[in-house]
């Protein structure tokens, strides 16, 4: 028996110019809201855009996006929705706000279901909010996703970066795309994670400063685009040159 | 409902159609008799549109086979205490049977072990979409 899935992801994934996953070895370090804000950076910037999120057994692009259970559109597979200039594809569509415990075979089988059926159509950038970690999810990208730049982020932690340079050097072993390594909620002038970054051979793509103000812009789409976050965000993208 | 071209089963069969044509390239087959799709009954999916769109999207390799659809009731399992039980339809509201035919890991979050409560449990089979089998000729 063959599980047929998998055999259209790619072709599904063929009118998507880039697909940019945004990865942690660590939870906590705000991949979720660099995800969000890059993605709706780039769909400020004209480009078309898609935000899926991953992270199936804790969903939180929603909470950031403020949008509730919003909807795909049913059209020969799925149409992801339309949301403040994003296609935005979320599991919370289907599991609504209860908990949607999942081990890592239902995981995969979810990723591969929604990858499968989930039509982006032309899209410049894709970008994904991963889960934490080194499992399902990223096994499964690297199985079944080509294509996949991984942008890192870490915060300045040793906790954080260690578990991040064991992601960077799996990656690198396999010969997956690595777009550098982003600090984030960096509170103090240092460039221990910088010089670290160097160490390990990925571009650094700078310190994103911790902004208190990005709790208050949770759900607000058009304050979290005015934070310190955001603007610091924006010239990373810049310095990137991703587009 | 056949003729409704919003249907998430046309995507299901474009993935069977997918995976098929990739076994007849990788055999060497010339031509295909019949192509075996077994369905799981925890997706739900709707036979009549299936089989449509899997009439509408055959490439012609496939002009002259047979597609045999059996459907697999779905078989689920606790973790916690072993109990197995068959899923039925009728243990979902409305909305809830629709996100378990979008995404059928999404019953992890509607339904529970009969026994134990726990939602730990295993689909054992029944799950989804899979192709059985292919007759061709080489």
């Amino acid at each position: 028996m063959l599980d047929p899935r998998a055999s259209i992801i790619n072709e599904r994934l063929r009118p998507v110019r880039r697909i940019v996953a945004v990865s942690s070895g660590k939870g906590g370090v705000g991949k979720s809201l660099v995800a969000s804000t890059v993605a709706l950076l780039l769909a400020r910037r004209s480009f078309s855009v898609g935000l899926f999120d991953l992270d199936f057994t804790s969903p939180s692009t929603h909470l950031i996006l403020g949008v509730n259970r919003v909807q795909p559109v049913e059209d020969r597979g799925l149409v992801p929705a339309f949301v403040h200039g994003l296609k935005y594809m979320s599991i919370v569509a289907y599991s609504g706000d209860r908990a949607l415990p999942l081990r890592g075979a239902d995981f995969s089988n979810a990723l591969i279901e929604l990858f499968a059926v989930t039509r982006w159509d032309v899209t410049d950038f894709l970008v994904l909010d991963m889960p934490p970690g080194i499992s399902d999810a990223v096994l499964d990208m690297l199985r079944l996703v080509e294509r996949a730049e991984f942008l890192i982020v870490t915060t300045s932690s040793l906790l954080a970066f260690e578990t991040v340079r064991k992601l960077a050097e799996l990656l690198r072993g396999l010969n997956v795309p690595v777009l550098g390594i982003l600090e984030n909620m960096k509170m103090r002038e240092d460039d221990s994670v910088k010089r670290r970054v160097k160490a390990i051979g990925l571009p650094y793509l700078g310190g994103v400063p911790f902004d208190p103000m990005v709790e208050e812009a949770i759900g607000r789409v058009d304050a979290l685009l005015e934070t310190a976050f955001a603007r610091s965000l924006n010239d990373v993208l810049s310095r990137l040159n991703l587009c | 409902m056949v003729g409704n071209f919003k249907m998430h089963e046309w995507a299901l069969a474009e993935a069977v159609l997918a995976a098929a044509s990739q076994v007849v390239e990788r055999e060497g087959l010339k031509g295909v008799r019949e192509v075996r799709i077994r369905v799981g009954e925890l997706q739900q999916v709707e036979l009549e549109l299936f089989e449509f769109a899997l009439s509408q999207l055959k490439t012609d390799i496939f002009k002259d086979a047979k597609f045999v659809v059996e459907t697999q009731r779905a078989r689920l399992k606790c973790r916690v205490c072993g109990y197995e039980w068959v899923f039925r339809k009728n243990e979902l509201d409305k909305d809830s049977a629709e996100a378990v035919h979008f995404v059928p890991e999404a019953v992890h979050a509607y339904i529970e072990c009969p026994k134990c409560g726990s939602p730990d449990f295993e689909v054992v089979e029944g799950r989804g979409v899979w192709l059985e089998s292919i007759i061709g000729v080489k």
